[in-house]
């Protein structure tokens, strides 16, 4: 999660360049606001557990994202680490499993699927890639997000732009990206 | 960019702080981030709260006083509050009769109203939700997010706040409220693209010749760019894109809206040819609002909401209402 709040707080100025043509120029300063006050609950009051570790982180962004990736990102942590439950330690397979579900609820509460230029299109690959290696994860989530470059956004604010949301790089997908970047970092 | 600003990061605060400073008649938590009647909870009433992004100032603060919302809760620039403001809110402003919340068809409120109506109902605090979606530059809902809500905002929280003032119960308040989104359509032009506090740069390249017709409220870009058009031409794209969605039997409310950096000159004269189309197409108006209500920080241009009027949305629109931003019969 530090890792993660690094890798927000360096990219902030991207994610938002990225938000400019297709959404309203504000993702990398709000996930910027969410991951530092994740950083700050879990150094102020440490959880013992990882399923810990990502219930607190989600409950913190709900409280200070706002926008759709607030409640998004926030569903995905929180739901993943009430998989884990109150595990002392946790396997890759277990990780996956648990993050399955929580992708699972991304898209429940977003009503999207794969393909509509989202987070989705960078958190399903990757979690699936995760079978293989932590890196693999942070390829596809990569891959996934680069490759919303060509799609017509169907989701969010950008799907108001219809065809003109095409030929740009979905924010949500690269900041879904850059968390398996960090999980990958501290995993190596 | 120059801003009348200290830090970006403080923007929404600041702003807080002076309206508490302006409107004793508020209750101003600056942390918290919810602007409350100051009277409230009001007893035996149904409570409204509504919120959104900052930067659509009067809306959603201003808008907070009797005959109108109890309480609003702003979000950060563009973003929506968290569930924790609107929770917050529901527990200052509900008297048990219920609280209404007013959520505008944009993703991130929705998301987050959702989930406070949740959890205030965990915490006892009776919720009934409306959606307003009556942007109709949005015209594909299966490949969207679905239409978006903006000017007809203002005619939800001022017909319903009237049915909640003189005390009908929630199921009524929010049958109301429901009818004047049904009853509610809008369309949008920029002449501009805005200027997020965060961002620094217009959000949008709009070069000085063309105009962007269909906009949303946050500096998305719209449906369609063309070469710059008279106030007239931009009256006649604005009111048929609307009835070609859709036709009002009988007359109608209607709202000529500023996006921010329009001055009232160029807002009366748009409203002078606004009534001329409506006249030309045989729609009959009730009444006019022309002013900045539901705005989109600096960005220039305007927008056009029709609010199909039955004898009671009329009495209710006419009742006295006390906020900031609309006052007006007490």
């Amino acid at each position: 999660m530090q890792a993660a709040a690094a890798r927000v707080d360096r990219e902030a100025d991207r994610l938002t360049e990225l938000d400019s043509p297709i959404g309203d120029a504000d993702h990398g300063s709000n996930l910027k606001r969410g991951f530092t006050s994740v950083a700050k609950a879990l150094e102020t009051d440490p959880p013992v557990t990882p399923g810990a570790v990502l219930t607190t982180a989600g409950r913190q962004l709900i409280s200070t994202v706002g926008g759709a990736s607030g409640p998004l990102y926030g569903t995905l942590l929180r739901r993943t680490g009430k998989a884990l439950g109150d595990a002392p330690g946790v396997t890759a397979e277990e990780l996956q499993a648990a993050l399955r579900g929580g992708v699972e609820a991304v898209a429940q509460l977003g009503a999207s699927a794969v393909g509509d230029k989202t987070m989705l299109d960078a958190l399903d690959p990757a979690v699936e890639a995760l079978g293989t290696s932590f890196a693999a994860a942070a390829e596809a989530a990569e891959k996934g997000a680069v490759d919303t470059t060509p799609l017509q956004a169907r989701k969010g604010r950008a799907s108001y732009l219809g065809e003109r949301s095409i030929g740009h790089q979905d924010p949500g997908a690269t900041s879904a990206a850059l968390l398996f970047a960090a999980l990958a970092e501290v995993t190596a | 960019m120059k801003m009348l600003m200290n830090v970006p990061e403080s923007v929404v605060a600041d702003a807080l702080r002076g309206m508490a400073a302006a409107h004793p008649e508020l209750v101003v938590d600056v942390d918290g981030r919810v602007v409350v009647r100051r009277d409230a909870p009001v007893s035996g009433k149904v409570a409204l709260v509504s919120g959104g992004g900052s930067g659509h100032e009067p809306l959603h603060g201003g808008f907070v006083g009797p005959g109108m919302l109890d309480a609003a809760c702003p979000g950060e620039v563009f973003t929506s509050p968290v569930p924790d403001q609107m929770v917050r809110a529901a527990a200052a402003v509900d008297s048990g009769q219920g609280v209404l919340f007013i959520v505008k068809n944009y993703t991130g409120d929705v998301l987050n109203f959702r989930m406070a109506a949740e959890l205030a109902e965990d915490e006892g605090v009776q919720v009934a939700s409306v959606l307003v979606d009556d942007d109709v530059a949005v015209t594909d809902s299966t490949f969207t997010a679905g239409r978006r809500g903006t000017g007809a905002t203002l005619f939800v929280e001022k017909i319903a706040g009237a049915a909640a003032e003189e005390g009908q119960p929630l199921e009524r308040v929010e049958a109301v409220a429901r009818q004047v989104v049904q009853s509610s359509r809008s369309f949008g032009v920029a002449l501009s693209a805005c200027t997020t506090p965060s961002k620094g740069t217009p959000t949008f390249d709009l070069p000085a010749g063309e105009l962007e017709l269909g906009i949303g409220i946050h500096g998305e870009p719209g449906r369609e760019r063309r070469p710059m058009m008279t106030s007239g031409e931009i009256a006649d794209a604005s009111v048929d894109a609307v009835l070609d969605d859709w036709q009002p039997r009988g007359p109608v409310l209607a709202l000529v809206n500023g996006m921010g950096a329009t001055p009232l000159l160029e807002l009366y004269g748009f409203n002078a040819e606004v009534q001329r189309v409506l006249g030309e197409r045989g729609v009959s108006v009730a009444r006019t609002l022309v002013g900045n209500y539901v705005t989109s920080l600096d960005m220039a241009g305007c927008s056009v909401t029709l609010c199909q009027a039955d004898e009671e949305l009329l009495r209710l629109y006419d009742a006295p209402v006390q906020t900031p931003g609309l006052r007006w019969g007490r």
